[in-house]
């Protein structure tokens, strides 16, 4: 008897405490998503439902242009970052060399270097070659840190791969390039993917290294919100930070049921 | 023997400094099964993926079909592997498993679906097209392996351990599929175990490596019957072999021997005085006896017997310690364990390998050998 209702308190207890975290996740979203819809100005009361600051947002052609910039850069490098590291961990994975585990290494550094540090080393190299600063270099600034997070979650599918797989395809006729494109990155993509979609949320809403590095006519959504906030948050913010928000959602639940058809099929081999 | 398909030639392999295959002479014939039947790392899988071109020999030369294909890629060759951890495409199903290699030929859809369903048919897996790889067991996998590479009419198909993964009974089962399968198309099969039984109940030839040398190439009778060396009478089934000095031999080809407790016989085609030799005799052709028998001076007590169902495994101990097997078929009379025997044997029943170095053997140091040494190989 003592030991069920003991065990009851402890399902309860576990129970409550999740719902605390989730709550603590998710709570300023849900805030922020329900001033998108208030009356008032002041975000402190919610005082009436209205859509009138998505239609003023749909009108603040600085904001948007911004949030256009912030796609351009994201979609820009994380498609060029996403080649160069899928084929990077492929190398790294089919070729032994000397010093192998030094490039290893290297590639930790930029991950755990400070933002701050990769974004003054950046802007100097800039300066340096006299690249002018605007959206090309901050695509490139971004590519430097994503490749990282793409080689290593390529890696992670690869390294239960069965070299033997592509010995296979070779065997019934494939040439190299048929091997590559029809068998070893369809049975990698949900490693690609994954990175992918990381590589892409790290860029958009990256602050620092693209304060380093954009122009003054490239502003990022991020960097305009950052100069927002300085003379208080308009409502119009919340609008669009509540697409991005639906927009992530969606992208999220595309990549993770990809990932998971891909898993099904794959188990076990 | 019919024609050579596969012809392999003083065949040479180095990893770095690792010397896996040594000198490797082979022929294989057009449409036998042929085994390499070695343990694990001597070399089998490293000669298998030369011949299908996923190594390329340090040394020496490999035709097939009387070309030389040093350099042709894998998929230049006519020839197809079904690797031992089966391989399959896991983000294909069944069906583009096995019809993989004829798109890679651009073979047209509607024959290419015909093969398809005549391959899975031979390997009895109608139906389970649509499957996927990691909805299969072990057994249906390695049909599709199969499969996938017998579509493509190969002149030699390699297999790499193929029935390694699979349960005892299904292996046996699979073992006779596939020896019906090679015998229905006429393929030529190179075959890689380390399973002797298997070597010896499915093969047409086997061919035994160790160490990266070739053994001995023969078929399953001469291999089991009269091994070469040491090394196959030992690895083939169970033996009992002693170390031993040629003294003297009759017209009928019957020669006495000094092994290190005593003299034994044997027969001996190449008999050469002084030499040093290896006797090989078999549990099933090793007799005990209560009295002494001429020319044999092995003396032993015996230590247990096992029953194993359709014999009794005796082990007897000879006064050097040394362990001989004796097997007695059901029915005949067991000694008691314990009791003090002979040990002997028809001569005819002994093989005698004559040892390649023909270096004095360790086990004779103590043994004075100063009459016999002279005119040693
Ligand atoms: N790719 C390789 N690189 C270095 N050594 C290898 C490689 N493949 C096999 N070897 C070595 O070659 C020897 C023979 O291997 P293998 O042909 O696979 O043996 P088997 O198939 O008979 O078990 C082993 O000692 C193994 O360690
Ligand atoms: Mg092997």
């Amino acid at each position: 008897m003592r030991r069920r209702r003991k065990n009851a308190i402890k399902k309860h207890t576990s129970r409550v405490f999740s719902a605390l975290v989730y709550l603590f996740l998710y709570a300023p979203i849900a805030v922020v998503i329900l001033f998108s819809f208030n009356t008032s100005k002041r975000n402190v009361l919610f005082e009436g439902f209205t859509l009138d600051w998505y239609a003023k947002m749909a009108g603040n052609t600085a904001l948007l242009e911004s949030f256009k910039n912030t796609l351009l850069v994201a979609g820009i490098s994380t498609a060029i970052a996403t080649v160069i590291g899928t084929i990077t961990a492929i190398a790294m994975f089919r070729y032994k060399f000397r010093g192998k585990s030094i490039i290893d290494l290297l590639l930790y550094i930029p991950v755990v270097i400070p933002e701050i540090v990769l974004g003054i080393a950046l802007l100097s190299v800039f300066s340096l070659v006299n690249v002018p600063l605007g959206l090309g270099s901050m695509i490139v600034a971004h590519v430097t840190f994503q490749i990282p997070f793409i080689v290593f979650t390529v890696r992670a599918r690869l390294s239960g791969f069965d070299r033997s797989i592509e010995d296979a395809a070779m065997d019934l006729g494939a040439n190299r390039i048929k091997v590559l494109t029809g068998i070893t990155i369809p049975i990698i993509a949900p490693g690609i993917v994954s990175g992918a979609v990381l590589a892409f949320t790290l860029s958009i809403d990256d602050i620092i290294i693209s304060f380093f590095t954009t122009g003054a006519k490239s502003t990022t959504f991020p960097l305009k919100i950052m100069e927002l906030v300085r003379s208080g948050v308009s409502p119009d913010v919340y609008a669009l930070s509540t697409i991005i928000i639906l927009a992530t959602f969606v992208i999220v639940l595309i990549s993770q049921i990809t990932v998971y058809r891909a898993n099904k099929k794959s188990v076990k081999l | 023997m019919a024609k050579a398909i596969v012809e392999i030639k003083n065949v040479n392999k180095f990893y770095g400094d690792n010397h896996v295959v040594k000198d490797l002479n082979m022929e294989i014939a057009e449409g036998e099964f042929l085994s390499i039947l070695g343990p694990s790392g001597c070399g089998k899988t490293t000669t298998l993926r030369m011949i299908a071109g996923f190594e390329q020999q340090t040394q020496g030369v490999i035709t097939v079909e009387g070309e030389r294909v040093e350099n042709k890629e894998p998929f230049e060759r006519n020839v197809n592997t079904v690797f031992q951890s089966y391989a399959l495409f896991p983000h294909m199903n069944v069906t583009d498993n096995v019809a993989y290699g004829l798109k890679m030929k651009k073979v047209k859809k509607p024959e290419i679906s015909e093969r398809v369903e005549n391959a899975l048919s031979m390997v009895q897996l109608e139906g389970f097209g649509k499957r996927f790889p990691a909805q299969l067991s072990g057994g249906q996998r390695q049909r599709v392996a199969i499969a996938r590479a017998i579509i493509n009419n190969p002149r030699v198909l390699l297999l790499d351990e193929p029935l390694g993964a699979l349960d005892m009974k299904l292996r046996k089962q699979m073992q006779i599929e596939l020896k019906n399968l090679q015998k229905r198309l006429g393929i030529t099969f190179v075959y890689v175990t380390h399973d002797q039984e298997e070597a010896l109940t499915m093969s047409d030839r086997i061919a035994v490596m160790n160490d990266g040398v070739l053994e001995q190439i023969g078929v399953p009778a001469d291999i089991y019957e009269k091994p070469a060396t040491k090394f196959v009478a030992d690895f083939i089934g169970e033996t009992n072999i002693f170390e031993a000095i040629e003294v003297s031999a009759d017209a009928a080809g019957q020669v006495a021997l000094k092994s290190e407790i005593g003299e034994i016989t044997g027969t001996d085609s190449e008999f050469s005085e002084g030499e040093i030799v290896y006797l090989s005799v078999r549990p099933e052709k090793t007799l005990l006896s209560a009295a002494p028998v001429s020319g044999y001076a092995l003396r032993g007590t015996v230590r247990e017997n096992i029953y194993i169902g359709t014999v009794t495994k005796t082990t007897v101990i000879l006064q050097n310690g040394q362990e001989i097997r004796v097997a007695n078929a059901a029915g005949s009379s067991v000694p008691e364990a314990g009791s003090a025997l002979y040990v002997y044997w028809n001569p005819s029943d002994a093989v005698i390998i004559h040892s390649k170095s023909g270096k004095i053997i360790d086990a004779f140091e103590n043994v004075d050998l100063s009459e016999y040494v002279e005119g040693s190989a």
